[in-house]
């Protein structure tokens, strides 16, 4: 669309709905204001640098040699885990951030704007895959600090970091959506929290399953964060990209299938 | 069967949104003809906000209808907001963001160019006079800036209608008068306008037309002058030049108006119903017959604010309450004098 003139609103040709390219582009915008946001509050930053070298290094002496003998052999189990768990602790983020957004006056303006309703969502979540991008990063880079050799090499540590970033976006999808529905930050934080710690503990992040009871191992085998920290394994370790990769993204494209239409909905209502 | 050129640019039928048991707006009609400046007049929690969010697609009508230009708010919300500009009632900017770069935001989001929205935004901040402020943060801005630069950015595609929630409360008297001046221009460029507000006067300056709305009801709609004219008769207000003069007076008032004057003494005035207009001039052509030296007259409707007591039975909450229900039915004149020093106020 471009100017009106206020004379003449039946003149005017008037879309009957937003094109996917138009979606794109208001999603784009909308992440570039997002990342500026991020540029002039900087502490959103802290759960992507600091719990990543606090974590990664005590992970690994702590565990390590519980669960693998020595922390050298624990180091490629632990180093993709992490980056599924920091990954996913971003996202809560993303959820609450979302709805401090929702309580401040400007979605207001978003909302009556002629623009994708699935734009405001998409844009901070398109903004916070740099999040993500931080937090795999620096999770590799402390892992190699103290001693982990990705037996993938760079490729395979570059598509590892790559599944992670989609990964977070996909997720990210869950707590958009208890974003939309908690009442204040505090409501949306509770709520992700206890969504998050099964998410994380019943996965095969930090342990194997197969030490899990019957049906927590079967949640843990399903759970699209155990699907996302295999396919990391593989491609860090192996530099393979093998069905565990595939078996991820379709964990994630279900992810997004169920919270994406679900948070659209819940937004168009409010 | 209408042709879209004759669509009003606002048509609502028996809207009605309910918060639980509470009926905030309860059926209302409402049809804001191209062009005009139709306000929507009505005291706190009279419902204004609801209905015109109810219209702006911000909230979900559960009865009735409402339709922008001919375009269905319920199912056609995507042709409705291309049509639309709201300035809602608290500002609904980005606080994390330059005056610059909110006007460059919502430029970009509809679909204006890099070019385009640069230029745009930039004469916006030159009419609303934000220019020196515009790479300034929102958090450091003023009440007033915050109303204007909100203002700016409803306007950045000259969208055909604009709503506007109460656009001047909490400004100064000087700002209120920028703002009622920038509203006027738009209609000038051929918007049309429809604006909720608490302020009588402000009703009485801008708007067309005037519904009143109380307790999620429209009890009254019209122009200004039809509002007086529905609920009280006008009055003429007589000074004479010589106080020996008024027991004449009186008597002929009396006589000729039927209607017993009430006298001021103290400054030679003599106050009296009419129940036309142009009986005035028998009263002043047998004043004259007299040699009774008149100083000055004045005929008067009555005031706003006595129309919004009669139809809502309570005060709007802009003066505070030293007028009694008596006093005004009593004396029509007495409240005009209150809000006549504040428009000249706010237009200067
Ligand atoms: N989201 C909501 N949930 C529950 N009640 C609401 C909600 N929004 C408004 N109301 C109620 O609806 C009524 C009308 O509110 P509204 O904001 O439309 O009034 P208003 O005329 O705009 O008042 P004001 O002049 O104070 O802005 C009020 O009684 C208010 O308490
Ligand atoms: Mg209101």
């Amino acid at each position: 669309m471009t100017t009106l003139s206020p004379e003449r609103p039946d003149t005017v040709d008037l879309a009957p709905h937003v094109s996917l390219s138009d979606t794109i582009s208001q999603t784009m915008t909308l992440a570039w204001r997002a990342t500026v946001k991020m540029r002039r509050s900087l502490e959103v930053m802290f759960d992507v640098t600091i719990q990543p070298l606090i974590f990664t290094a005590m992970f690994a002496y702590i565990f390590g040699g519980a669960i693998s003998g020595d922390v050298g052999s624990y180091l490629p189990l632990i180093i993709p885990g992490l980056i599924g768990q920091t990954v996913l602790t971003a996202c809560v983020a993303t959820g609450v951030q979302l709805r401090t957004d929702l309580d401040s006056g400007v979605f207001d303006r978003f909302k009556v704007l002629p623009i994708a309703r699935i734009a405001p969502l998409a844009g901070p979540m398109v903004a916070d895959m740099l999040r993500y991008l931080i937090a795999a990063v620096l999770t590799f880079t402390v892992g190699i600090a103290i001693g982990y050799r990705p037996g993938g090499g760079f490729a395979g540590v570059a598509g590892a970091i790559l599944l992670a970033v989609v990964a977070g976006w996909s997720l990210a999808w869950i707590f958009t959506f208890f974003g939309l529905v908690g009442r204040n930050a505090q409501g949306v934080q509770g709520i992700s929290l206890l969504v998050m710690f099964p998410l994380t503990f019943l996965s095969n992040a930090f342990v194997p399953t197969d030490t899990m009871p019957r049906p927590l191992e079967a949640f843990a085998e399903v759970n699209p964060v155990s699907l996302v920290i295999t396919a990391l394994r593989d491609l860090a370790n192996r530099g393979e990209v093998t069905g565990a990769v595939g078996w991820a993204l379709v964990g994630c494209a279900v992810v997004v299938a169920i919270f994406a239409p679900l948070s659209v909905r819940r937004f168009k209502k409010m | 069967m209408n042709s879209p050129t004759t669509q009003p640019a606002v048509r609502a039928s028996g809207l009605v949104k309910s918060f639980g048991d509470h009926r905030a707006v309860d059926g209302v009609d409402l049809e804001v003809h191209r062009g005009e400046v139709f306000g929507v007049l009505g005291p706190n929690g009279a419902g204004k906000t609801t209905m015109l969010k109810m219209l702006a697609t911000l909230l979900p009508i559960d009865g009735g209808t409402g339709e922008v230009f001919g375009h269905d708010v319920a199912t056609e919300p995507h042709l409705v907001r291309q049509l639309l500009g709201v300035t809602g009632q608290y500002a609904s900017v980005d606080e994390n963001l330059t005056a610059t770069e909110n006007l460059w935001l919502f430029a970009r989001l509809q679909g204006l160019g890099r070019a385009e929205a640069r230029q745009r935004g930039a004469r916006l901040l030159e009419q609303f006079d934000l220019t020196e402020a515009a790479s300034k943060p929102i958090s450091a801005f003023s009440g007033g800036m915050r109303r204007r630069l909100d203002l700016a950015a409803s306007l950045i595609t000259r969208p055909p209608l604009i709503f506007l929630d109460e656009p001047t409360t909490g400004l100064d008297p000087r700002t209120r008068g920028q703002m009622w001046d920038t509203i006027r221009e738009l209609v000038t460029e051929g918007s049309t306008v429809l604006l909720t507000t608490q302020y009588l006067d402000e009703a009485d300056q801008l708007a067309d037309r005037i519904a009143v709305i109380d307790h999620g009801r429209k009890v009254a709609e019209g122009t200004a002058d039809e509002l007086k004219s529905s609920v009280g008769r006008s009055t003429l207000q007589l000074q004479l030049v010589d106080p020996s003069d008024l027991p004449t007076a009186s008597a002929l008032a009396q006589q000729l108006l039927g209607e017993e004057p009430t006298l001021t003494p103290e400054s030679r005035r003599v106050t009296v119903a009419l129940q036309r207009t142009d009986q005035s001039v028998d009263l002043l052509v047998a004043l004259r017959d007299r040699g009774v030296a008149i100083e000055s007259v004045t005929v008067q409707k009555p005031s706003l604010d006595e129309v919004f007591l009669a139809l809502t039975g309570h005060d709007t909450g802009e003066d505070t309450g030293e007028d009694t229900a008596e006093d005004t039915a009593d004396q029509p004149t007495q409240n005009t004098q209150n809000t006549q020093p504040q428009d000249m106020e706010a237009s200067r």
